[in-house]
């Protein structure tokens, strides 16, 4: 079962900026234990562009696709056999990067 | 009763939780478990009374649910999962002896998962494990019935979805999976205990009877937990006294106007031997947690013949005790009840003015307020906390009593 893991930063009360080396090797215990699929930080939102092809025209437009304090820092995906498992790797995965994290089971 | 439809209400009480429990096992579902037991004891009402109660009704619930969960897995053509269908081809596996109460307690801790809701945990829970219908909950906790099962639908789609797992939590993960399952069992217990509503009876004696029951089932299954011991001596202590609780004319009676005798002395003796089994732990240097001691102090109250023989410096020791382990404003608020029987009204109103912004919204804090304004002769405070605490207060056969109290004021 694949886990996508959401690291959520705050724009008012960010975490804190010195947190690569402890996220490394969190990492690379992901992958020695067999969890690890893939991750990444992400830029800023202002790095953000949405596109709207629904219509005629392509619409771009400037900016994530939702304005909010909150908003979407970095990703993990995981393999885990059941939440229990993936829920125990996030909490120490929010200590270890300093946010909140949101566990969403893939389809 | 017909003794068929008793040995039908029996089974449904002893058997719905095992039931659900061996299916969910057996085939990783929870809906077709529920409603595969469902099937099964709706079966047995329209069977037993023509061709008896089978000699063991849980066994047979079992086999009929399992036989039910069958026929609608493969109406339903679920075949896509091979393990499932290889479960399916045969009858009955063997079960080894004790894994169904192991079974049931996974049926807990899956109803109570930290990922849901409380108001979910609670609402699964007595569904799964209570075997309560939708409307029966949607009725106790004062909500629409589609709203209810839409609570609880969302709920058992999320296990299905994030794949929360069936199985005991790991040993490291016990302890606080437990309190959680003992929170839900409590949240469960109060609701019938002070129910809310302006049309609700006050005490929901089917929510306390349900909320004891499970924690009875609980302690069958973790007998060592100290906790487990304590909310079920804390139930049956505070059940004990229900009777006397409420008058003829369904008001509140406070406990210094109980009728002692009306008291449940079987109850009350065996809430004391729970109480003591921790003491002698707590002798032997467990540290008990808050169920534990709420427990002691209700034991406390519960020893006392008449109000002026409770040991108040005891009960004021174990609120010194609990505020150690839970410095919440409420605890100190039911602390400073027993400050006032050993230092005075005065000293009391000292310490609960001090908890004034964090209570301004609860009602016990403006009617204990009341009651210590009232013993001090400030007559128009006293009312004016009176009428506060009516306005927030949720359940019936309080309000009748806070009424009552404000109209004496001179």
């Amino acid at each position: 079962m694949r886990y996508l893991v959401s690291v959520i930063d705050d724009k008012s009360n960010p975490g804190s900026t010195d947190r690569r080396p402890a996220i490394s090797a969190f990492n690379e215990r992901l992958i020695a234990e067999g969890y690890w699929v893939f991750a990444g930080g992400l830029a800023d939102t202002d790095a953000a562009t949405v596109i709207d092809n629904r219509g005629e025209q392509a619409v771009f437009s400037d900016g994530p696709f939702v304005e909010s304090k909150e908003y979407l820092a970095g990703v993990w995906v995981w393999e885990a056999p059941d939440l229990d498992v993936a829920l125990k790797l996030a909490t120490e995965a929010s200590k270890v990067c300093d946010r909140k994290v949101e566990v969403r089971p893939f389809l | 009763m017909s003794d068929v439809e008793e040995a039908i209400t029996r089974a449904h009480h002893d058997e719905w939780a095992r039931v659900v429990a061996a299916l969910t096992r057996r085939f990783g579902d929870l809906d077709i478990a529920e409603e595969a037991a469902a099937e099964a004891f709706a079966t047995a009402v329209e069977r037993w009374p023509a061709n008896g109660v089978p000699p063991n009704p849980g066994a047979w619930l079992t086999t009929t649910a399992s036989r039910k969960a069958i026929d609608r897995i493969r109406r339903e053509n679920k075949r896509d999962d091979k393990h499932r269908e290889a479960q399916m081809t045969y009858d009955d596996p063997p079960e080894p002896v004790g894994v169904i109460d192991d079974d049931r307690l996974r049926l807990i801790f899956i109803c109570c998962h930290p990922a849901l809701a409380t108001e979910a945990r609670v609402a699964l829970t007595l569904r799964m494990v209570g075997g309560l219908t939708v409307p029966e909950i949607a009725r106790a906790f004062l909500v629409q019935g589609t709203t209810m099962e839409q609570r609880i639908t969302r709920a058992k789609a999320k296990i299905k979805a994030a794949r929360i797992p069936y199985r005991m939590p790991s040993a490291d993960d016990l302890p606080t999976r437990v309190s959680g399952v003992l929170a839900v069992l409590f949240l469960v217990f109060n609701e019938g205990y002070l129910a809310s509503g302006p049309d609700t009876d006050p005490v929901r004696h089917d929510l306390t009877t349900e909320a004891i029951r499970l924690t009875r089932l609980i302690r069958a299954l973790l007998p060592r937990d100290g906790e487990v011991a304590g909310l079920l001596a804390l139930m049956l202590l505070t059940e004990a006294r229900r009777t006397a609780r409420i008058s003829a004319n369904g008001e509140l009676v406070a406990l210094d106007e109980q009728d002692r005798g009306a008291w449940d002395a079987e109850l009350i003796a065996e809430g004391h031997r729970l109480v003591r089994e921790r003491l002698a732990a707590a002798a032997a240097g467990v540290a008990p947690g808050r169920y534990q001691i709420l427990a002691a102090i209700n034991a406390v109250h519960t020893s006392a013949r008449d109000i002026r023989d409770t040991d108040w410096s005891q009960v004021l020791a174990l609120y010194d005790q609990l505020v150690r382990l839970d410095p919440s404003p409420i605890i100190a608020l039911n602390r400073a009840i027993a400050v006032a029987e050993l230092d005075g009204p005065e000293v009391a109103l000292a310490i609960i003015d001090r908890l004034a912004e964090a209570l301004a919204g609860y009602h016990a804090y403006h009617a204990t307020r009341a009651d210590l304004l009232r013993r001090l002769g400030r007559s128009q405070q006293s009312r004016a906390a009176y009428e506060r605490a009516i306005e927030l207060a949720g359940n019936t056969g309080e309000t009748a009593y806070l009424t009552r109290r404000r109209d004496q004021l001179q």
